[in-house]
């Protein structure tokens, strides 16, 4: 397959998680679709690594996949903080800091 | 062969991506997740990606979708309101995703980058095998190796930080004695 299937594919993913992120209000689904986000960016590099016959995407990839791990671990901490403190899970109505 | 096992692939994660979008149960949604990632897995073999796609497999639909079910089983079942903030929203998210696509589309295809009609060149036996993997991440990205086990240790430290709940109890118990 030439690698122009893979780099529109990866661009159909990428568009799909970022209409999650605006349709969906619960900060859960929108974490998943910040995930779909990320790996769409992931498949678009193991891609170009396949193109430019280098491991360098590869690498690449792989950090990303540390900071989506790390970004899962503080959002996902920070939707339990606020499950305790007993606030609305609710992207519209959390907007304290929005001045 | 290779066509099918793309299709094959490119239909399993387009689906998870929009079953992740569209379930209204946000467990289901993560489960949507795991068979996205799974299918992502099989793509990135097909681009040779070896150590990449067992990382993904065990990382992330491993231990991060564990996190997740967790959370959501924790949190219950979120319900969603019915009424907009935004007037039109759900129709104007999907118009802005399209024409997200159709940009990144042409940004991609019209660049023309001589190499994106073909499969690449041939590579030589082990690309993207660990081996390989360990030795460009440990020799030239060295920097950025260290650099990613602090971020991950500070993102742990983070969520102990935030989702902790020895803090509540300790600031109830200075609320006590205060009193």
């Amino acid at each position: 397959m030439a690698v122009e299937w893979y780099l529109v594919l990866s661009a159909l993913l990428f568009a799909v998680g970022a209409g999650g992120v605006l349709i969906r209000r619960s900060p859960l689904v929108i974490l998943l679709c910040l995930e779909l986000m990320l790996n769409a960016g992931n498949l678009a590099l193991v891609a170009f690594s396949r193109m430019l016959g280098n491991a360098d995407g590869q690498v690449f990839a792989l950090v990303v996949m540390v900071v989506a791990a790390c970004e899962v671990v503080v959002g996902l901490g920070l939707i339990v903080a606020i499950y305790r403190r007993r606030l609305p899970l609710n992207v519209d109505e959390l907007r304290g800091l929005r001045g | 062969m290779e066509a099918v096992a793309f299709f094959a692939g490119a239909i399993g994660a387009l689906g998870g991506a929009i079953a992740v979008v569209g379930l209204r149960n946000p467990f289901y949604s993560v489960l949507a997740l795991v068979v996205h990632l799974v299918s992502l897995a099989g793509l990135f073999l097909l681009l040779h990606a070896e150590f990449v796609a067992a990382a993904q497999v065990v990382v992330y639909a491993g231990a991060v979708m564990v996190l997740y079910v967790f959370v959501a089983a924790y949190v219950g079942g979120i319900q969603e309101p019915v009424w907009e903030p935004i007037p039109g929203q759900r129709l104007l998210a999907p118009l802005l995703g399209g024409a997200l696509f159709i940009e990144l589309s042409i940004a991609v295809l019209g660049s023309s980058l001589r190499a994106l009609g073909d499969e690449g060149p041939t590579i030589p036996a082990g690309f993207g095998s660990p081996e390989q993997i360990g030795t460009v991440l440990l020799e030239r990205f060295l920097i950025g190796f260290e650099a990613a086990s602090m971020l991950l240790l500070l993102a742990a430290v983070g969520a102990v930080v935030l989702a902790g709940r020895k803090r509540e109890g300790e600031e109830a118990a200075s609320e006590e004695a205060t009193s």
